[in-house]
């Protein structure tokens, strides 16, 4: 039996089991629900938490089980020869099985193979008919004892609430072990690493060129892991787009908070806000064929040499990006400065600017670093743009004209190439993303607890 | 009102004096006032002229290519190339060299050219699309085989090019990526009337190719609307699920009061969500959805390619003509952005309530 018919009509035993869970409370109660515990529905609900949520648990495990242990029973029924493959054989093997059995086409069809997968196919059918069998089981005794329970003084809702609660928590816990998982997977890929590579080399090393041997036997193909170029390439990237990005940001937000009437602020502010909501690959294509080209005429028309992924260019885009959020964050901490302490300044005598000067920066000074500080982790693990229109190969300069890589960069080629995953050409995106990681964390960190600091002072 | 002894060496002053030295200072603050002010209309002008250019590199590169260049040429089809056999069957007329025949009809419209080179050139204006245009006309209707019919079929995407003016025209009569003979021939063409901008239906219905003229975005759109289903389903009861549990702490409340009530905000913060997932990248890339693909997914479990990768895909490839496919398909990104947030911007408006 397949297994959607199974879930399917789990799902329908599970809302038969509500609407018999009510009907079976109002019959209890000779028809009046004034005389049951909880409204009728929850014992609806009861009696289909019941059937419906240990049979779907049960579903979810033998799924997960069942590929695993019919790999072992298929694996055991082969001949010895093949059982005492190496691992990575066996894997093509099994694979091969699969393949068969899927009637997909396979690398090797001896008769032994077949065999096998046919052996592989009864199994999967047999196991899945265990599994419908089990289910159906286990949903029509949960529906049948849950019925039997009910009685008009059941605490339907208490029992019927706290399982929802549960399900919420596990929501809420999905969330935050997605997070762990992440960083579990960065730090032990990044150890692995930093068995191959010494930590202090990969982190004060400066040549980066990470191609390692395919074979043992290639000569000259050892890689180098310094990562200093990379990260000097991610600064200087990341310096020129806050170059563009905390200027402009900043006095758009001081006009638009300070001067400009209501109606314009009503318009201009979505208009800039749109620049934030534009997909980073959109910008990584204006980089890479509108700008790039531009700066590299103007650059060659004056007499200079500038490469065609120049960091210039990456950088003033990815700025271009950043505008919004810079305006958005300075605005808000620009609108948190009490009234009174600009009327303090009006009072006594203070132009608007005087104000701006001598007042508003000054007390919205904390929020403003923390806004810049955040744009600039913004800035550092951005990836499209610096995809599409910075460079590949590290290298070691504070030329904005000439070609740097980044961090993310890296990563994304590191993981693109078709190497076998432990090389430590792989295992160095994972460590390069550590660093990333801890990096714009205690940026991100730093940069909360300067806003939240500033913002206790004056509420 | 900046120096604490500024009235004590006032007073030693004559009146005039006094207001001589207020006016010259006001003049210093009033233009450092404006001083400011321009700075910050200079920002926002920045800002915004940037969105502007963005938008407007992105829609003169890419509104062309909602168009396709085709020739007319008279297509004699040739049975003995399309049913050699003459069973008239429609796996044998699936079979048929619809390519000779194409070619055929542009050597035919120019018959001086004899060597085998010009020959070779005369075929290669033409897309092999134009023989799966041929190939389609013979299924559909058999009954034409035999006969000399004037068919538009597509040009290939170095003649869309100079179509489009964007292949530069040399001093010596050739163009990029086009020879000098192909120029000539293409400008009789065009003289006879015979090459027309039609609107480029497989651009928006079609999926990916390798040859620019026939490459569309259809198949990207598809893959992006499956991905977001399948983000939806996955981020929507996890999300509200999440934020309901950290929020709120009386089931029966939520059920029947807290969700219903702000379902309207909650709907809009997922469609905003979603814009954001549609144009995520660099996730996908590393997890290796950078395929060539050309069939249109029909389910969740076939591969697929979304929008913003398809970009990516397209930007990256050297052809000329990918470069306004890229430009278009980012047009279409937008279109989507923008739709999805006006949707999201009726809902707020439509079920805003004010406690």
């Amino acid at each position: 039996m397949n297994t959607s018919i199974t879930l399917l009509v789990v799902v329908v035993l599970t809302v038969i089991g509500f609407y018999m869970g009510r009907r079976q409370a109002l019959g209890a109660a000779d028809g009046l629900p004034a005389r049951l515990h909880s409204l009728p529905s929850y014992y609806g609900y009861y009696v289909a938490i019941w059937c419906g949520l240990p049979t779907l648990a049960l579903l979810a495990a033998w799924l997960v089980l069942q590929p695993i242990i019919i790999d072992g029973l298929v694996i055991g029924s082969l001949p010895v020869a093949q059982q005492n493959l190496p691992a990575d054989r066996l894997g093509l093997l099994l694979n091969d099985i699969r393949n068969i059995a899927h009637g997909e086409a396979a690398s090797e069809t001896s008769t032994v193979v077949v065999a096998a997968a046919n052996r592989y196919n009864e199994l999967t059918n047999l196991g899945n008919w265990m599994l419908a069998a089990c289910a159906l089981a286990l949903a029509a005794a949960g529906l049948v004892m849950a019925r039997n329970r009910i009685a008009p003084g059941l605490r339907a809702r208490n029992l019927v609430e706290r399982v929802l609660m549960g399900v919420l928590i596990l929501a809420s816990l999905l969330a935050i072990l997605t997070t762990i998982g992440i960083v579990a997977s960065l730090l032990l890929e990044s150890i692995r690493f930093f068995d191959k590579i010494p930590f202090w080399e990969f982190l004060f090393g400066t040549k980066w060129s990470p191609q390692t041997a395919l074979r043992a036997d290639q000569v000259g193909q050892s890689g180098s892991f310094g990562a200093i170029p990379i990260f000097a390439g991610t600064a200087l990237i990341t310096l020129i787009a806050m170059t563009v990005a905390v200027p402009v940001g900043l006095f758009s937000a001081i006009y638009l908070s300070e001067y400009a009437k209501p109606s314009v602020r009503s318009t201009v502010k979505p208009i800039m806000e749109i620049l934030a909501g534009i997909p980073t690959v959109v910008y990584g294509f204006f980089a890479a064929l509108t700008v790039a080209p531009v700066i590299r005429n103007a650059g060659e028309a004056i007499g200079l040499s500038v490469a065609s992924e120049s960091a210039l260019a990456a950088g003033v885009v990815m700025g271009v990006m950043i505008i919004p959020f810079v305006s958005s964050l300075s605005d808000d901490v620009i609108s948190a400065v009490p009234q009174s302490l600009r009327e303090g300044a009006y009072g006594l005598g203070a132009t608007k600017a005087e104000t701006v000067r001598n007042v508003i920066v000054p007390a919205a000074l904390p929020g403003i670093v923390g806004a810049v500080l955040l744009a600039v982790s913004r800035a550092i693990g951005e990836t499209m743009i610096v995809v599409m229109a910075a460079g590949l190969a590290a290298n070691l300069t504070a030329n904005p004209f000439e070609a740097v890589t980044t961090v993310t960069v890296q990563i994304v080629t590191l993981l693109v190439g078709d190497q076998e995953f432990d090389s430590a050409k792989t295992l160095a995106a994972f460590a390069l993303g550590l660093v990333l990681f801890v990096f714009t964390l205690c940026l991100n960190v730093i940069a909360l607890r300067i806003v939240r600091k500033y913002r206790e002072r004056y509420e | 009102m900046n120096n604490g002894t500024a009235p004590i060496a006032a007073a030693d002053r004559q009146p005039s004096a006094i207001a001589e030295t207020v006016k010259s200072g006001l003049r210093r603050r009033h233009a450092s006032e404006l001083r400011l002010k321009i700075y910050g209309l200079m920002a926002i002008g920045f800002a915004l002229v940037a969105l502007f250019i963005l938008l407007l590199s992105v829609i003169s590169k890419g509104y062309s290519a909602f168009q396709q260049t085709h020739i007319n040429l008279e297509v004699y089809f040739d049975a003995a190339k399309i049913d050699p056999d003459g069973t008239r069957k429609i796996d044998d007329l699936r079979r048929g060299d619809y390519e000779g025949v194409a070619r055929t009809a542009i050597r035919s419209a120019f018959p001086h050219a004899k060597g085998r080179r010009d020959r070779r050139a005369l075929g290669k204006m033409l897309s092999t699309g134009a023989a799966d245009k041929l190939r389609r006309m013979v299924l559909s209707n058999p009954k034409i085989i035999g006969t000399r019919q004037h068919v538009w079929l597509l040009a290939s995407d170095e003649i869309d090019m100079l179509r489009k003016g964007y292949a530069k025209r040399n001093p010596d009569g050739s163009a990029t990526k086009v020879s000098r003979k192909q120029v000539a021939w293409f400008d009789a063409l065009a003289k006879k009337g015979a090459v027309e901008r039609q609107f480029n239906w497989r651009f928006l219905t079609g999926g990916d190719s390798r040859e620019p003229e026939q490459a569309g975005i259809w198949g990207a759109v598809v893959g992006s609307g499956l991905t977001m289903l399948v983000t939806l389903l996955l981020a929507f009861p996890v999300g509200v699920m999440a934020a309901i549990y950290l929020e709120e702490f009386a089931p029966k409340n939520v059920m029947h009061h807290v969700l219903p009530l702000s379902m309207p905000g909650i709907l809009t913060g997922t469609i905003i969500g979603m814009a954001q997932a549609l144009g995520e990248t660099a996730p996908l890339l590393m997890v290796g959805m950078v395929a060539f693909i050309v069939d249109v997914p029909s389910g969740i479990t076939d591969a697929a390619t979304v929008l913003p990768v398809q970009v990516y895909i397209w930007a990256d490839s050297p052809e000329r003509a990918f470069e306004e496919k890229t430009a278009a398909a980012i047009m279409v990104l937008l279109a989507f952005l923008i739709l999805m947030n006006a949707i999201a911007i009726v809902l707020r408006k439509k079920f805003e309530r004010r406690w």
